[in-house]
């Protein structure tokens, strides 16, 4: 049975990628969770991963070609009944919907972003000329181009936007971040509240582990809050799922989602599969990994799909509070401040302690502040009691 | 180690872990006196893939107390000569 390999969303606002690299070649077998091709967003590189186990037929997109989400990769062989293949060919993987440009591939900007390398390109002689005094391959404008004629003008732009990919990545990158925020904050009707916790007893719980253990094995702050958030988000209703065609979906894994900021500017959130049911040595591995691959450029496409639910924190060096921005078509989204020293009334006496403001921004079609309430004084009961984490 | 290592040579092997850890980083831009947090974004994460990189290629044993001492690139660079130093 064959079955189309598609190009998936990685993320709200993703119209389009470049093909950088095919990983498999026609002929090879693929398992499910492999990554089969390399596209590069504005996000950096990210291995599309299959969801079938199969074998690769044809490969439909050469390197170097824009190619819109939902457009075909390749094609693979899948085993299995035809029967069972047509049932889970067209079907994202179960634990990775697809985000919401996914449902709506009639995007504005699709038509001059055509899929794959389906147009001929032809290059006028001046411009073939120009290219070459440019030491700019004729190959890369086509697939660039995907259709149309180029002209010398066309040519000396590519040429120039190749000299300055940094400042390019950049402003698309925040172009990108810009439509996604602003789509979510007209879309979500959002509600914000905020606590203030006394995190001295996880960062002493934290200071006692790690004395003990070597330096490889030792945990940051940044995992404990996920796995409580994970914890809180998996016992209360409402915040963990998406929004989507007018109706809250409960999800019953926790994926959190992660907010690293990039150096270049700009962040992405990958997501930390089943933190809920994860211990913390386990999740520190995990969050180290992404945090080395996120750093390198190299992110798994599973990862963008897959966050029900989000924690950002501005560390260490960063203000009290933030009031953060609902990644739709996620529901919540969990803010950490700065955990710093400060005055804190306790038993009576005035004392110093480590607090942490924490924030939810929720979504009010799906909750409101009662069970928001909830939920935070549940992150603050499991950071008072880290033992259970 | 028989001889103390070179200033130079710890902190071009300081580099080096710096830019393995976090390829997004021009080492030349570098300065070695200021907080990597301020100037490259450091964080917790980062700082702790640094001081495993330090702990493994130096061999030492690098305490959760000790890692401010590597804060800028020229007090690690001298943490590591120090506690190398001073076997």
């Amino acid at each position: 049975m064959q079955i189309d390999f598609r190009l998936p969303s990685l993320g709200a606002d993703m119209e389009s990628a470049t093909l950088a690299q095919w990983l498999k070649q026609p002929g090879e077998a693929v398992r499910r969770g492999e990554a089969i091709a390399v596209v590069e967003t504005q996000k950096g590189l990210i291995d599309v991963e299959c969801f079938e186990d199969g074998t690769v037929t044809a490969l439909d997109v050469a390197p170097g070609a824009k190619v819109a989400v939902g457009a075909v990769l390749a094609r693979l062989s899948v085993a299995g009944t035809a029967a069972a293949a047509v049932a889970s060919a067209p079907q994202p993987p179960p634990q990775a919907p697809p985000a919401v440009v996914a449902a709506t591939p009639a995007t504005p900007g699709a038509p001059r972003e055509a899929a794959g390398t389906g147009g001929l390109t032809r290059i006028s002689p001046a411009a073939r000329r120009r290219a070459q005094e440019l030491g700019v391959s004729l190959e890369v404008l086509a697939q660039q181009a995907a259709g149309g004629v180029l002209h010398i003008e066309d040519v000396e732009r590519l040429a120039a936007r190749a000299q300055a990919p940094a400042e390019d990545a950049r402003s698309a990158m925040r172009a990108v971040i810009g439509s996604a925020m602003a789509r979510a904050k007209r879309e979500i009707p959002h509600y914000y509240l905020g606590l203030t916790v006394d995190f001295g007893p996880a960062r002493e719980w934290l200071a006692r582990q790690n004395a003990t253990l070597p330096i490889q094995e030792r945990l940051i702050e940044g995992v404990l809050l996920t796995k409580a958030v994970a914890l809180a988000a998996a016992r209360i209703e409402g915040f963990n799922g998406y929004f989507r065609e007018g109706r809250f979906e409960r999800v019953a894994p926790v994926h959190v989602g992660s907010a690293i900021a990039l150096r270049g500017g700009g962040l992405v959130a990958p997501a930390l599969l089943d933190a809920d049911r994860k211990d913390l040595k386990t999740l520190m591995r995990e969050f180290s990994d992404l945090v080395r691959r996120v750093r390198a450029g190299r992110m798994r496409s599973s990862e963008f799909t897959a966050a029900t639910i989000t924690v950002t924190s501005l560390g260490e060096e960063g203000v009290e509070t933030l009031y953060p921005i609902i990644h739709a078509p996620q529901v919540a989204i969990v803010g950490a401040g700065r955990i710093a020293e400060q005055a804190w009334a306790q038993a009576g006496a005035v004392v110093v302690r480590p607090l942490l403001h924490l924030t939810l921004a929720a979504d009010h079609r799906v909750t409101d502040g009662r069970s928001g309430s909830r939920f935070l004084q549940a992150i603050a009961a499991l950071l008072a009691d880290p033992e259970k984490l | 180690m028989a001889t103390p290592m070179q200033d130079s040579e710890v902190r071009s092997r300081l580099l080096a872990l710096l830019t393995e850890i976090a390829p997004d980083i021009d080492p030349a831009t570098i300065d070695p006196r200021r907080q990597l947090r301020d100037q490259v974004d450091f964080d917790s994460m980062d700082r702790l893939h640094f001081a495993v990189a330090i702990s493994e290629a130096f061999h030492l044993d690098i305490p959760e107390q000790d890692y401010p001492q590597l804060g800028t690139l020229q007090s690690a660079c001298e943490y590591v000569q120090g506690r190398s130093g001073g076997r």
